[in-house]
């Protein structure tokens, strides 16, 4: 009995062992994020069926549909009544099972009305030590076509290259520990078309003037993190994660997460996680340039500046049909919340009138809601 | 950092063939194939989440979810 509720649980759970196509499953999500003068909202549907054996296909729809009045929009010249627009992505994948070695291959493409972007994936995994390792590589090729709205002469590309390498290690049966690996090249139009930096400027009334950003036209990166899960003797999981991620444009940053996950009587189940991210400045940052021009490359995008997030996640799962047998079929719904709070060290809030350079910091927080309905079959 | 990733890659493999027994047995991964202990247990709302964080932040990359390339700048 025992071996056969073991069966059932390791055919059920593919993903850390091999040898086993991925679950079939219909996900459809809503999802809503508030923060910042920015609200971002859309579904998310994901699907993936089984063809015979060896084969899986997914297919995947996703929308932001985003209202944003973000403090770039309000300060720097931009319509105060924020702007709309929307970002619809999508994807294609199938995975090919041969042995103890799976093959995927992924299409994505994503338009809104001022850039488009089309990514292809290709990874392999190869499972060894009887199941306990798993091995994957993966490569990535991104193609972008950045425009400018309200500037039809304007046209900027971006070509992408992502390797990933990864190891799923069972090191006991309670802990399961991972390690990924990810370096990517960027070349092309890296900056935002919109967005400005700003220098002192006595002759202007606000005491600053504004020019357009300038970037680099390449971005290499390298991220590796680390990650476990631990059973605890009762029904129930801790987790931990670090990343540490580092650019040539100077950015180095650390993700560290602690997550707990706790089934409660057979139909429920609730998560909960903390994460802290902390990252330095790009080289080329400043909230305040001395003069225009200051330098070659120029940016004031607080995602390129040195900031702290942090943040709680609480989910909670209802299985509410759950039919066991030969055509087995299981149901899920899902509300997870996450709230973030942003700190920046070096980019100051413009709105509050204060002497140029003197401005309090920034911050905000953020909320985010996504409700999802997942079916098994 | 490159060579480093190779070299663990190719001893992995290569301690792949050497016939290590596996020292967890198929019948002690009961706990191991709970669904509790995935890593990615939800991709649809993983993916989202990664999505989240990576149009925020300078980092990227090394995320552990599916996908890759988030079109997002």
């Amino acid at each position: 009995m025992r071996t056969l509720k073991t069966l059932l649980l390791l055919l059920a759970a593919p993903a850390a062992f091999a040898g086993v196509l991925p679950e079939e499953r219909a996900d459809s999500l809503y999802h809503f994020y508030d923060g910042g003068g920015v609200e971002i909202q859309g579904p998310s549907l994901l699907g993936r069926l089984s063809v015979g054996e060896k084969v899986s296909v997914s297919g995947s729809y996703y929308v932001d549909s985003i209202s944003s009045a973000s403090i770039d929009v309000v300060t720097t010249g931009a319509s105060p009544d924020g702007y709309k627009e929307e970002r619809t992505q999508w994807g294609a994948g199938v995975d090919y099972l041969r042995g103890d070695t799976t093959m995927s291959l992924g299409y994505s493409t994503s338009e809104e009305n001022d850039y488009e972007a089309d990514t292809l994936n290709f990874g392999i995994s190869q499972d060894v030590f009887g199941g306990l390792t798993t091995i994957s590589l993966g490569y990535g090729s991104g193609s972008d076509e950045v425009s400018r709205r309200g500037d039809p002469t304007f046209a900027g590309e971006v070509s992408r290259h992502a390797y990933r390498f990864g190891v799923t290690q069972v090191l006991t049966r309670n802990l399961i520990m991972g390690f990924s690996y990810e370096t990517v090249a960027d070349e092309g139009y890296l900056n935002n078309p919109y967005r400005r930096v700003r220098y002192a400027d006595v002759n202007e009334a606000t005491g600053y003037g504004l020019q357009s950003e300038v970037y680099p036209q390449t971005r290499a990166s390298n991220a590796a993190a680390i990650r476990g899960k631990y059973h605890l003797p009762f029904r129930a999981a801790v987790s931990g994660e670090y990343r540490f991620f580092t650019d040539d444009w100077g950015i180095d940053a650390h993700t560290v997460e602690f997550g707990y996950v706790q089934p409660f009587r057979t139909k429920w189940l609730f998560d909960f996680k903390y994460r802290f991210y902390t990252q330095s400045a790009a080289d080329f940052y400043s909230d305040l340039f001395p003069y225009a021009n200051a330098q070659n490359y120029l940016a004031r995008d607080k995602e390129l500046s040195t900031f702290q997030s942090h943040g709680p996640h609480v989910g909670v799962t209802y299985t509410f049909l759950d039919r066991q047998g030969d055509r087995p079929l299981k149901s899920t719904f899902n509300v997870f919340f996450d709230h973030y709070i942003y700190s920046y060290d070096d980019f100051r809030d413009l709105r509050s009138g204060a002497d140029v350079g003197e401005e309090p910091m920034y911050d905000f927080d953020a909320n985010v809601l996504q409700a999802f309905f997942s079916l098994w079959f | 950092m490159k060579s480093a990733a190779a070299m663990l890659a190719t001893a992995l493999l290569l301690a792949g063939c050497s016939g290590i027994e596996p020292w967890v047995k198929p019948y002690e991964r009961d706990r191991l194939a709970d669904p509790i202990m995935s890593f990615d247990r939800n991709p649809v709302s993983g993916s989202y989440i990664d999505h989240v964080h990576e149009a925020r932040e300078g980092a990227r990359g090394a995320s552990g979810s599916a996908g890759g390339g988030c079109g997002c700048n």
